[in-house]
């Protein structure tokens, strides 16, 4: 492994009864990377962020996040280590106003002082775009509006890494560019990124590496260019 | 310098102004013609505590608790084990009702940590049977028989023992209601509305739900100790079909709902408008009619205020959160 792997995922193994959704994953995330994961459906994509996120334990292998393992920590840990997903169907609090949604990742999740917090819910939500939706009600938004409000409050987290579960599946071609800005804003920012997407576009244009599971197994790792002249990822899209 | 210790919220003032009237209706005997309006104005107190105490959970949480019954009858029969040991004054059945209730509701929260909705609700209906079941077969505390507790006739300056313990449960009302808008207006009672809205994210946003909780199921199961406390003082003999009585859960549940489940405002005005009315029907009409009052009821408000009465009052008046952006209505 290299030193500076902000996350370290070796030989990740998840079961469900029989089934194995993943098998054995190896990959590494560098600090600052934006980081592509695809993969048809049912190849383990979310299984993956479930695993790191700690909503699911992993049976095999290790995850380290800053060098140090996480396994048995409660994904309200892992959130206050600095890491934070979105969900692919929004999950909004329904009965707060978009700014107390933020407010709630805000106070468990970061050292904000009372009186901060609602000055930096609205820092977060002018970055993504959201703040005039501030005093809504988060159940009554638009689809767009709430993967927005899914990526707000994986920000109100302050986290190190976001990943991204299919923030855009869809939305508009429009609105997928809207989302992947938003996304390179928070690169910019300093936030390493894993994008999980269907959306071979944008995931092409976001990532600077990209992983390929297929079945739960990684057939690839490489760059956008790498993974789109390799024959197995053709195989595992297109059959043969 | 800001003295905050000055600035009296309009809560507790009329905390206090409550309490004074209870002081002056109980010394004076306001009521003395008839001392029966002290004994109905207990059980009414008595539902307000238990609706509170469910709602911590109920309301707030969203875990439906039918088990109010089981914890109302365990506070009431700890202070019955602790009269048989040591004959324990009231003073001391209650905080020992609370705990007992309080570490009840832990163990039931560690029991059930995995389940939700429907299946939470199944596991505390259970727990209420089998605790009865234990009950009925423990002879120290009378078992199917029944245990009296001997009670002095007056409590100075109260008057009548009934008075006294018309007080007692004024005090302990408040007590809850003051709990729970505490709970609600702190940083856990946020993480409850969080749990209540969805609870995987939650848990993603940094809410440790799970210690979360366990502090609601032991608030709300101290709260309940404490209502059942003085239970057979109350009625002088306590038997587990009344203790266990269905009809606290089934109350518990529907105050709030016709109140409004979400502020600690819903469960005390549910409570104050059913209880009374089926106090009212229980002396005017029938004591068997009490049940159809709530069925009815809580249908009408399911359909019509679903939100309750609280609900309906914030079309008008809404109270101000402080992490509303300042330009919000």
């Amino acid at each position: 492994m290299t030193a500076d792997a902000l996350l370290d995922v070796r030989a990740v193994t998840k079961r469900f009864g029989g089934f194995t959704a993943l098998d054995q994953i190896s990959m590494e995330v560098r600090a600052g990377e934006r980081f592509g994961m695809i993969g048809p459906n049912g190849s383990g994509k979310t299984t993956m962020i479930n695993c790191i996120s700690g909503t699911l334990a992993n049976e095999g292998g290790e995850i380290l996040f800053k060098g140090a393992r996480l396994d048995g920590k409660k994904p309200h840990q892992r959130t206050r280590l600095g890491i934070a997903r979105s969900f692919q169907i929004p999950k909004p609090f329904r009965s707060m106003t978009v700014l107390e949604n933020l407010g709630i990742a805000l106070e468990y999740a970061t050292d904000a002082a009372p009186g901060e917090v609602r000055e930096r819910g609205m820092t977060i939500l002018e970055t993504i775009g959201l703040a005039e939706r501030a005093g809504e009600n988060a159940g009554a938004l638009t689809q767009i509006d709430m993967r927005k409000l899914e990526l707000a409050r994986a920000m109100a987290t302050e986290p190190e890494l976001l990943i991204s579960d299919e923030a855009m599946a869809g939305l508009s071609s429009t609105e997928v560019d809207d989302i992947l800005d938003i996304l390179f804003k928070l690169n910019e920012g300093g936030i390493t990124i894993i994008m999980i997407e269907h959306i071979m576009r944008a995931v092409m244009r976001f990532s600077t590496r990209i992983v390929v599971l297929d079945a739960g197994r990684k057939i690839a790792d490489g760059s956008p260019d790498e993974i789109v002249n390799d024959p197995e990822v053709e195989r595992a899209y297109l059959g043969e | 310098m800001r003295m905050p210790a000055l600035k009296l919220s309009a809560f507790w003032i009329c905390a206090a102004v409550v309490v004074l009237l209870g002081i002056a209706v109980t010394i004076f005997d306001v009521f003395a013609i008839n001392t029966f309006i002290y004994f109905a104005a207990y059980v009414v107190l008595q539902y307000v505590v238990l609706a509170t105490a469910w709602n911590i959970m109920g309301g707030y949480m969203g875990y439906v608790n039918f088990g109010t019954a089981g914890f109302f009858a365990v506070g009431a029969y700890a202070s019955v084990a602790l009269y048989n040991l040591i004959q324990a004054p009231l003073a001391l059945m209650i905080p020992f009702s609370g705990v007992v209730c309080a570490l009840l509701g832990l163990a039931m929260g560690y029991l059930t940590l995995r389940l939700r909705g429907v299946f939470f609700a199944i596991a505390t209906l259970a727990m209420a049977i089998v605790l009865e079941t234990m009950i009925l077969n423990w002879d120290y505390v009378g078992g199917a028989t029944g245990a009296y507790i001997l009670r002095e006739r007056e409590m100075a300056p109260f008057g009548d023992y009934v008075e006294f313990l018309f007080f007692v449960m004024l005090l302990l009302a408040i007590f809850a209601v003051a709990v729970a808008r505490w709970l609600e207006r702190s940083k856990t009672g946020r993480g409850f509305g969080a749990i209540r809205d969805d609870e995987v994210a939650a848990e993603c946003a940094g809410v440790p739900t799970l210690r979360l909780k366990l502090i609601a199921t032991t608030v709300s199961g101290f709260l309940m100790g404490v209502a059942g406390a003085p239970f057979a003082l109350y009625v002088g003999f306590i038997e587990p079909s009344s203790a266990f009585n269905l009809i606290y859960a089934v109350n518990a549940i529907a105050m709030p709902m016709i109140g409004g489940a979400t502020t600690w405002l819903g469960p005390l005005i549910g409570a104050l408008l059913l209880g009374t009315v089926q106090q009212v029907a229980t002396v005017t009409i029938s004591s068997e009619l009490n049940l159809l009052i709530v069925g009815v009821v809580l249908v009408f408000f399911v359909i019509v205020a679903p939100e309750g009465i609280v609900g309906l009052l914030r079309k008008w008046w809404r109270p101000r959160k402080w992490w509303r952006p300042r330009n919000d209505r």
